[in-house]
């Protein structure tokens, strides 16, 4: 379960805040390259869960193993610098800046001019900053978003705005990359393109947990599937096997008295 | 980048028209003035780095202001120290100062933030009250020397035009490269959203760190400045109220706006000479000022007016 | 022991304002998450209006008190009407300094109004200092002590019992959860600002005979009251109080035993220390929230 074949390893971890049990002793580990889902009915705990791996705040017990490595006492930028890339469920973006701006600040980790560099701009300095926005280009043409990228970030419409938090969180080159509900706010169209997307991170080698209410999109693009309710996991398996689970309907329906 | 040249090319016109200015006006009170919007400009450019682009608020500026003038004075008077090493001990010590104080108080966030520096700015104020013996106490610092380089003194307003503009001219131009460098970005995201910003893998306390660090040692060398300028320092230039002077050039002038810390800095210095009747009503007029500007122009008037002007040209467009 | 008593008595007394100020901190915040770093104006305004109607208009002690009190907090909710709801983006940043913009114009119009020079009234009542153990101790100074704990009193039964109180409440908790179960959350901020400055009044009118109040006497007084909130933990009432009493006290025998100028900055290191280590209050640890 916790061996070092396994990219992200949950080990038995518990989240409370005040009286709600937000996460109950979850376990479950990632297999590198795979797509998982998360999902579970609205507060059954997904967003903690990401914000305990992308290291927000601790677990109250319990081990989040990355690569190998345990998380514990590690800093958001640090995790983010040994490749966990996010995105939030409510978009998140710089909103005074640019579209392309945006997704330099995600390249961050990957430069490293500071303020002295800044001021001389020495030659690598100034070859560093045009490859970062090379770069920063191409991710927002792989999402679709080249021709706006100079358009104020908060100008562009909300399903956009995912698409570019999506490129804010693959400039960082993660290893592993957490959706929470990356659809949520999409037509039919703009998830279809963003299915596509996962599929085609996960060609890049980048591991995905994807946290969506869409079930259509989950069951499509997901090897494997966890299921959390109330901050307990109550199922996980490949897609097939989760859809004709007893506990996974009651939990999404109501449990039958 | 782009944006970089653009506002190079501004710089040189804004030094052609300094130059110029600095050339051909003869009245030495016209000069003093503009000497005091310079050190005024280069206040608010401070605080508009740590405020107005990384979102930092301080209402304690002027201590960092106070201690530049204080260290200099002291050093090149007390101690006969020549000011040019006076210039980087009280930038020095400046920027200590900033980074043992701003490692707790940065962690902070709105009003405590706001209460943490503001009770900073006091404390210092008190020091250069109290500790009569060195500073003088509350009746001031008298005695302090000119600057000059071999046997050329920066004794007239002309000379002290030029160094004064010098280097705000210096600091626009440096202000510009790091606003849109890595570092700016990262600074503008924490602005924008703390949690976002550390969650893309910037290290949010050692940036604000840094440019608070920045922020001080441009308000200490501000300080250098006008303490060589007008030879005679007292406590109540550096008090709580100097500090929410700053912060209404910045707010007045617009946040994260490199010329609006100019125009900020111009309007108030320049009120205060305009209307002589304003003594009496200069605090009503800049608490005014500040909640006016931010209840209808939150983006500053340099911004806001453009905005205006923009959205008529719509108007008169269609 | 005589020096110490008289030093205790004049904490004890300061430290009454600072709790009542204190005490107008932490209401607001409760109701609406929100520092009003012009709270020290209004109390200002509160003891330069007390001397004015007892001196000036001869208005009797009790009266002009009451007047006072009400007319501060009548002027806090137009504060609030014209400059804080208008607020298009309410932000911290914004809301600072548009607070710390009202204390520099109050400040302003109190120059103007009152001029630069103290004023003075006498004590509420005419007898003489009382001798404890050879220490003084003023009546006024037990009419300040009374009126703080009366007040905390007032407040802590108007959030248990009253149903204004319990609104309030829950409406700093989650205004749009009020707003549906048909709670008026404007009407209840507009109300929050009325009964903090109004409390600011009750402290400006009961230091204006010990203090010789003048216009800039607001900005020490608010943040000394600031300081002592986040003593006893912002938001907690008896917190607060006690905050003020502990901050008087300390920078009494600060003052007493180290030195005199040292008396402002006890307060401010204090501030520094409790935001750096303990922003939660060393007072009350879990009462902050319940209460
Ligand atoms: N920062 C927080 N403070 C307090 N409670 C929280 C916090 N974050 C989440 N919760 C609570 O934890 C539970 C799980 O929330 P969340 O993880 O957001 O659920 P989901 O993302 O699955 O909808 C909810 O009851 C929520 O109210
Ligand atoms: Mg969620």
């Amino acid at each position: 379960m916790t061996s070092n074949a396994h990219l992200l390893a949950i080990d038995s971890i518990s989240k409370a805040f005040g009286g709600v049990q937000a996460i109950d002793t979850v376990s479950f580990a990632l297999s590198p390259e795979s797509i998982t889902g998360l999902i579970g009915p609205n507060g059954a705990g997904k967003t903690t869960l990401f914000n305990l791996v992308t290291g927000i705040f601790p677990p109250d017990s319990g081990d989040i193993r990355f690569r190998g490595e345990s998380i514990s006492g590690k800093a958001v930028h640090e995790l983010v610098g040994m490749g966990l890339g996010r995105t939030f469920q409510n978009v998140e973006l710089f909103s005074s800046m640019s579209v392309l701006e945006n997704v330099l600040v995600g390249l961050h980790t990957r430069t490293s001019c500071g303020i002295i560099g800044s001021v001389f701009r020495t030659p690598r300095l100034v070859k560093e900053e045009r490859r970062a926005r090379e770069r920063a280009l191409e991710l927002l043409d792989f999402v679709g978003l080249a021709d706006l990228a100079h358009q104020r970030s908060s100008d562009l419409p909300f399903g956009w705005q995912r698409l570019l938090e999506l490129a804010r969180a693959l400039a960082s080159k993660p290893d592993l990359l957490l959706l929470d509900e990356p659809a949520a706010g999409l037509n039919m169209g703009e998830t279809d393109t963003l299915g596509e997307l996962i599929e085609s991170i996960r060609k890049h080698g980048i591991t995905v947990l994807l946290v969506e209410h869409d079930m259509a999109l989950t069951m499509k693009t997901c090897d494997r599937i966890v299921v959390l309710d109330r901050g307990k996991k109550i199922a996980e398996g490949p897609p097939r096997t989760i859809q004709s689970d007893e506990a996974v309907m009651a939990a999404y329906l109501g449990k039958p008295k | 980048m782009i944006r970089t040249d653009k506002h190079l090319i501004a710089c040189f016109v804004f030094a052609a028209a300094a130059t110029a200015t600095g050339l051909l006006v003869e009245n030495a009170y016209y000069l003093q003035v503009m000497i005091f919007i310079g050190i005024n400009t280069l206040l608010a450019l401070s605080l508009n780095m740590l405020m107005g682009y990384a979102g930092q608020i301080s209402l304690g500026h002027a201590a960092f202001y106070g201690i530049g003038a204080y260290t200099t004075a002291i050093l090149s008077t007390t101690y006969n120290i020549s000011p040019w090493l006076a210039l980087p001990a009280a930038v020095f010590t400046a920027m200590a100062i900033a980074y043992f104080v701003g490692r707790p108080t940065l962690r902070l966030t709105g009003y405590y933030l706001a209460m943490g520096t503001l009770g900073f700015g006091i404390i210092v104020n008190i020091i250069f009250r109290e500790w009569r013996s060195v500073t003088g106490g509350a009746s001031g610092f008298v005695g302090i020397p000119p600057l000059e380089i071999g046997s050329f003194a920066f004794d007239t307003d002309r000379r002290y035009f030029f160094l004064v503009w010098g280097v705000v001219l210096f600091f626009f131009i440096i202000c510009r490269r790091i606003i849109d460098s890595r570092v700016g970005r990262a600074l503008r995201a924490i602005h924008d959203g703390e949690h976002a910003a550390a969650a893309v893998g910037v290290d949010t306390a050692k940036m604000k760190l840094k440019i608070f660090v920045l922020s001080a040692a441009m308000a200490s060398l501000a300080g250098f400045l006008y303490a060589h300028q007008i030879f005679f320092i007292s406590p109540g230039t550096f008090s709580f109220l100097a500090s929410i002077r700053i912060v209404t050039m910045v707010v007045i002038g617009g946040m994260a706006s490199i010329w609006g810390s100019l125009l900020g800095a111009s309007l108030l210095t320049l009120l205060p000479e305009w209307l002589h009747a304003f003594a009496d009503y200069e605090m009503m007029i800049y608490g005014l000022v500040l909640m006016l500007v931010m209840i209808f122009l939150p983006q500053g008037l340099t911004r806001g007016i453009l905005d205006i002007y923009e959205n008529s040209r719509k108007k008169n467009d269609k | 022991m005589q020096e110490f008593l008289q030093y205790f008595f004049s904490g004890l007394t300061n430290g009454a304002i600072y709790g009542i100020i204190a005490l107008g901190f932490s209401m607001l915040y409760r109701s609406t998450d929100l520092i009003n770093f012009s709270h020290g104006e209004f109390v200002m305004i509160g003891a330069l209006s007390m001397v004015t109607l007892t001196m000036t208009l001869k208005i009797p002690v009790i009266w002009a008190f009451f007047i006072v009190v009400f007319g501060v907090g009548l002027l806090g909710m137009v504060f609030e009407r014209l400059a804080i709801r208008t607020v298009k983006r309410p932000e911290p940043i914004v809301l600072i300094i548009i607070t710390v913009g009202a204390s520099i114009f109050l400040r302003g119009a109190g120059m103007l109004v009152w001029g630069k020079n103290a004023q003075s009234m006498p004590p509420f009542t005419p007898h003489p200092p009382l001798d404890i153990a050879g220490a003084r101790l003023l009546v006024q100074s037990i009419w300040i002590l009374v009126i703080a704990i009366l007040i905390a009193a007032c407040l802590h039964l108007f959030y248990r019992r009253t149903l204004t109180g319990k609104a309030m409440y829950a409406c700093a908790i989650n205004k749009q959860a009020a707003w549906l179960v048909g709670i008026p959350s404007k009407m209840m901020i507009l109300l929050a600002f009325g009964l903090s400055t109004g409390m600011g009044a009750v402290a400006g009118a009961i230091i204006a005979p010990v203090t010789m109040p003048a216009y800039d006497m607001g900005a020490m007084l608010g943040l000394k009251g600031f300081c002592a909130a986040m003593l006893g933990g912002l938001g907690s009432l008896w917190g607060s109080l006690l905050g003020g009493f502990l901050l008087g006290v300390l920078e009494a025998m600060g003052v007493g035993f180290v030195s005199s100028g040292l008396k402002d900055a006890t307060a401010f290191l204090l501030l520094l220390l409790v935001l750096y280590f303990r922003p939660q209050g060393i007072i009350s640890a879990a009462s902050v929230k319940r209460f």
